[in-house]
Order: structure tokens, then C-alpha cells, then sequence
């Protein structure tokens, strides 16, 4: 078990490696002087020798990559060319939002479509299952933009129940205007999860209702509901698990979508800001932040798999 | 599933005949004719600059379908000969799936978006940077299969017979990846169109000079409050194209290899 983690926790780190690779080198290689790039055309050359000297794009490349990842790994993420403020408190300021929604949206997503992906695979064939299939395709194919400003028109401008922009913080504003103002953007950022894990709740529903002990189960005289979520979800839980993990990507794009749509002060509207002004050094600590995090979420799906099931630890 | 086919056929003649199908120049501002309701004159109406929506949408088409095409082709195009290599050499197959696995751990839209405003945006540019995230999905697929094939006897036979290893990459293990790339394909024909809308509606796209139904919907924002349609029309035919294309790719999944129903599943 312990060298089965030690492997696998190991395993996560050429992949960091790679990716900080590859966002130096996006900025070193890309056509151009990469500091004319980062300051724009009204740079004057005073500032061009501001941003060479910040970025060390003197040395040469070998020892730039070794200076700025040590950086790194002592937390420095450089400084904002905008901001003038360090990139790591940028973050931490937009920190909240987005983890919030975040988590409440995956909530949201799990509450709805683990029971949706249960029933279809229930009804397996059924109109159910048909509408239910037929909705998690929609779900992936409208664009979240799209999906966003529907919300907005239905229940903020028509019904008028909801704010139609804005964000409040559940730290400072308590709770309450929290659930207010992060409802729409939650629901609309749940749109692609709920299609995923509704999905995937169906399919492995599906492998393991054909299973011996779903039989006998049924034959010890079980009830219905019982067999569905007792016997059976438990088991086809683990892939509901890994497609939590393999849709953060899809959750980071949704962030950035979402934030913009909805003008909430996150790490995706920092983004947003980011690309409007190319400031390359936040957006180069946005894209390492969320990697590092994409490969942590696997990580540990990947242990917890270990721990729920012990055939993992041997391959 | 044909209600998929004849919308997605329908979004390509569009995108063909939009010179001749457009009432409008689609860059034609008319200040007078800001934000005008349908009409005779503007079918959807107009937009902030008196342009005529509709026409911008029809031209919009063509940009989606050239980068959802070109994406999908450029990455099967890099991918497959990749794929090929690691599946068959163990040395090669460490490097190229550690490469790939860190560009899989970079969220696409974040990558695109840095690529892009590194070098400004042009057709080329918004394709390269949509296409180089995708690039891992094939990669992995051909792997995959290519790993299972080159067990295969008659791999084996092919290799005793002397065949050059160029001969037995191409003839005998590439057709086997076909049918899994085709449904692939699709998928990321899909959502590269998804990744264009979203960096266009960002404004890291392409500049409104060039109507996408992704920056059209961006310069809608503004007027959401008095004119949604300049958002809900482009984003109704987007969606449609993007859900007709999906749709082909699970018909086209379950027609080819009832195997990869599991696989699409997980996706």
C-alpha cells in the first residue's frame, strides 16, 4: 500500500515538471522579443529594460528556467505588470468566489444528477432514460455562455427573482445574499457536470445491475430502492468518483465563462482581466495554480481508489 | 440522428453560400440603423454599430466550421503518427505520454488563452492554440489501440516476414485506429467549435472585423438588457451545430465499434 502511493504520489511530479516546461517555454519560444510581447506596442525602451531585467531575459535560457523554477517552488510567482502586486496575492484576493461557487456547484451537480443517472439506468430503455440521455447530451452541447444568459433572462429580468450580476461573499456578507447572488451562476456552471456525471452514473449503473448479487439481492426479497442505492450505486461509485476528477478541467473553463457572464471577482474573471491586458506573468500563475491543482484532485482520486479497492495496489 | 445530418449539412452550405446568402455586407455599419428591431430591411435586426445581424451570423458559420474542421484534422494528423510511435516503441512511450500528460493537466481554454495572447490572433493562431490541447486525446486513443494490435498474430507475422517497420506501422497497425478516430474526430471537431466560441466571446479570439457567433454574442453583452437576441441568435445556431455534430459522432460511435460505447461514455 505505502509503495503503491509512494509510486503514484512520484509519478505526479514530471507530469508539474512538464507543465512548467511548457509555460516557460510558451513565452520564451513564441516569435518575437517576449518582453516587446508582455509590455505591447506603446512600450517605451526604458520599460522594455524594466520587464528584460524582472524576467531576467538576459541569461541565457537553461539558467532562466532553473532561476525562475526555484522561484516557483519557494512560492514566487513573479509580479503582475499591471497590478505591480505579486501574482501568488492576486490570487489569494480571488480565491474565495471562485471556490465557493465552485463547490457549490459541484454539490448542486451531484444532488441532481447521480439520482437522474440512477433512474435512467433503472428505466434502462425506457422514455425516461431516453429524455434523460437526451438532456445530458443537450447539456454538453449548449455553451455555458449560452445556458448563463437563458438563466439571467428567465429569473433575472422576466421573473425578476434573482440578481441579474454581482457577488457577495459569504465571509463578509453572510449566507443568505450569498446563496442570492451564487444560485445562477451555480446552476449554470453545473450544466455541463450534471450532463457528465449523469452519464457516467448511467453507465456504470448499467455494468452493475447485470451482476450476480444485484440477482440475489432482488431474489432475498430487497426492496426495489434498497437494491438501486444500497447494493448497486455503492459499487458503481468509484467512476462517479474519477469523473468529478477528469471534469475539473472542464470546471476551470466554466470558472472563467461563468465569472465573466455573471462579473464575479474570481480567479476567472482575473483571468479574463489578464487576457485583456496581457499580463503573461498572472496568466502564466493562473494556468501552474490550476494544473498543480488538476494533478492533485487525481492524485488523490487515484489513492482513495487504493484505499477503497485492493486490487489497485498491485498492478 | 438524420434531424442531426441535415442541420449540420444545412450550417455548411450556409457557411458556403454566405456571400450570396447574406442580404448584407456584414461589416457594413449604418449609424442610423443602431440596434433596430427584425424588419424587412434587417431580418434578426441590427447591431450596436447598425450591422446586420443576421448576415454577421451566417458569415459566422464559416470561421466555426473551418476551425472545428482544421482543428480536428491538424490533431489526428500530429496525433496518429505520435500515438503509433509510442504504442509501439516502450523507450519513445515514456517521453510522449509524460509530455501529453502535462499538456492534458493544463485546462484547454487557459492554454489556448495563453497561446493566444502571446501572438495575436489570426485564423492561424485561434487554430494552433485550439488544436494543441486536443492533440493529447488522440494521442492516447492510437496508443491504445495500437498497444492491443501489435500483440495480434498476424503483427507478429508481418514482423517475421521482414516487412520494414515503416510497412508494418502503416498497413497493418494504422487501420486498426481508424474507426476510433473518425468518432474522435468528431468529438473534437465539437469542441474545438466550443473552445473558438468561448475565446472569441472572452476577446481572445478573433478581432470583430471577423462576425464569429462567438465574439457577435461578446459584443452583445453590452445590450443584453435592451436587444438579447444579438446573444440567443448566435447562440441557438452554435448550439445546434455543436449538438448535431455530437450527435453524428455517437451515431457514427455506435455504427463503428460498439466497444468505445463505454470509452464515449466516460467522456
Amino acid at each position: 500500500m505505502f509503495s503503491y502511493c509512494l509510486r503514484r504520489t512520484l509519478a505526479a511530479v514530471p507530469v508539474m515538471v512538464v507543465v512548467a516546461l511548457f509555460v516557460f517555454l510558451l513565452l520564451r519560444l513564441s516569435p518575437g522579443d517576449p518582453a516587446a510581447i508582455i509590455a505591447g506596442d506603446m512600450a517605451t525602451p526604458e520599460q522594455l529594460d524594466r520587464i528584460r531585467e524582472t524576467l531576467g531575459l538576459n541569461q541565457p535560457i537553461y539558467i532562466q528556467f532553473f532561476h525562475w523554477s526555484g522561484e516557483l517552488l519557494r512560492g514566487d510567482f513573479g509580479t503582475s505588470l499591471m497590478s505591480n502586486l505579486p501574482v501568488t496575492q492576486l490570487m489569494a484576493q480571488r480565491l474565495e468566489p471562485t471556490v465557493s461557487l465552485a463547490l457549490l456547484s459541484i454539490a448542486l451537480s451531484v444532488v441532481v444528477a447521480v439520482p437522474m443517472g440512477v433512474i435512467a439506468a433503472w428505466k434502462h430503455g425506457s422514455l425516461i432514460d431516453n429524455a434523460i440521455m437526451s438532456l445530458s447530451v443537450l447539456g454538453f452541447s449548449v455553451p455555458v455562455f449560452v445556458t448563463g444568459y437563458i438563466l439571467i433572462k428567465i429569473f433575472a429580468i422576466d421573473l425578476g427573482w434573482l440578481p441579474v450580476q454581482g457577488f457577495k461573499r459569504i465571509s463578509q456578507d453572510g449566507f443568505g445574499p450569498f446563496i442570492q447572488h451564487a444560485i445562477l451562476p451555480a446552476l449554470m456552471l453545473s450544466t455541463i457536470y450534471i450532463a457528465l456525471i449523469a452519464r457516467m452514473t448511467r453507465a456504470s449503473m448499467l455494468d452493475v445491475l447485470g451482476e450476480d448479487y444485484i440477482r440475489t439481492a432482488h431474489a432475498k426479497g430487497a426492496s426495489e430502492k434498497r437494491v438501486l442505492f444500497k447494493h448497486a450505486l455503492r459499487n458503481a461509485g468509484v467512476p462517479i468518483l474519477e469523473v468529478i476528477g477528469t471534469g475539473f478541467a472542464l470546471m476551470i473553463t466554466g470558472v472563467v465563462v461563468t465569472e465573466s457572464v455573471f462579473n464575479i471577482p474570481g480567479l476567472g474573471r482575473l483571468t479574463v482581466d489578464a487576457i485583456l491586458s496581457r499580463d503573461y506573468p498572472v496568466i502564466q500563475g493562473l494556468i501552474l495554480v490550476t494544473s498543480g491543482v488538476y494533478v492533485l484532485i487525481n492524485l488523490a482520486i487515484d489513492l482513495s481508489y487504493a484505499l477503497l479497492d485492493p486490487r489497485i495496489r498491485y498492478q | 440522428m438524420i434531424v442531426a445530418a441535415i442541420c449540420l449539412a444545412s450550417i455548411v452550405i450556409i457557411a458556403i453560400l454566405a456571400p450570396w446568402l447574406a442580404p448584407h455586407d456584414p461589416l457594413d455599419m449604418s449609424p442610423a440603423d443602431r440596434l433596430k428591431p427584425p424588419s424587412d430591411t434587417y431580418w434578426l435586426g441590427s447591431d450596436a454599430y447598425g450591422r446586420d445581424l443576421l448576415s454577421r451570423v451566417l458569415y459566422g458559420a464559416r470561421i466555426s466550421l473551418i476551425v472545428g474542421i482544421g482543428s480536428a484534422l491538424i490533431s489526428v494528423v500530429v496525433g496518429l503518427p505520435l500515438g503509433i510511435l509510442a504504442g509501439f516503441f516502450r523507450g519513445l512511450d515514456a517521453v510522449i505520454m509524460r509530455v501529453m500528460d502535462g499538456l492534458m493537466a493544463i485546462p484547454s481554454v487557459l492554454l489556448a488563452i495563453a497561446i493566444v495572447s502571446l501572438i495575436s490572433a489570426n485564423l492561424w493562431t485561434v487554430m494552433a492554440a485550439i488544436t494543441i490541447p486536443e492533440i493529447p486525446r488522440i494521442v492516447r486513443l492510437v496508443r491504445s489501440v495500437v498497444l492491443s494490435a501489435r500483440e495480434e498474430p498476424y503483427v507478429e507475422a508481418a514482423v517475421s516476414l521482414g516487412s520494414s517497420l515503416p510497412t508494418v506501422m502503416w498497413r497493418h497497425l494504422m487501420p486498426n485506429t481508424l474507426a476510433p478516430l473518425i468518432v474522435m474526430s468528431t468529438y473534437i471537431c465539437a469542441s474545438a467549435i466550443l473552445t473558438e466560441a468561448i475565446l472569441s466571446f472572452l476577446g481572445a479570439g478573433l478581432g470583430t472585423e471577423t462576425p464569429t457567433w462567438g465574439n457577435i454574442m461578446a459584443e452583445g453583452r453590452t445590450y443584453f438588457l435592451i436587444k438579447p437576441s444579438l446573444i440567443f441568435w448566435p447562440g441557438i445556431v452554435l448550439s445546434i451545430c455543436i449538438l448535431s455534430i455530437n450527435l453524428l459522432g455517437d451515431a457514427a460511435r455506435d455504427r463503428l465499434d460498439p466497444r468505445l460505447q463505454k470509452r464515449g461514455a466516460a467522456q
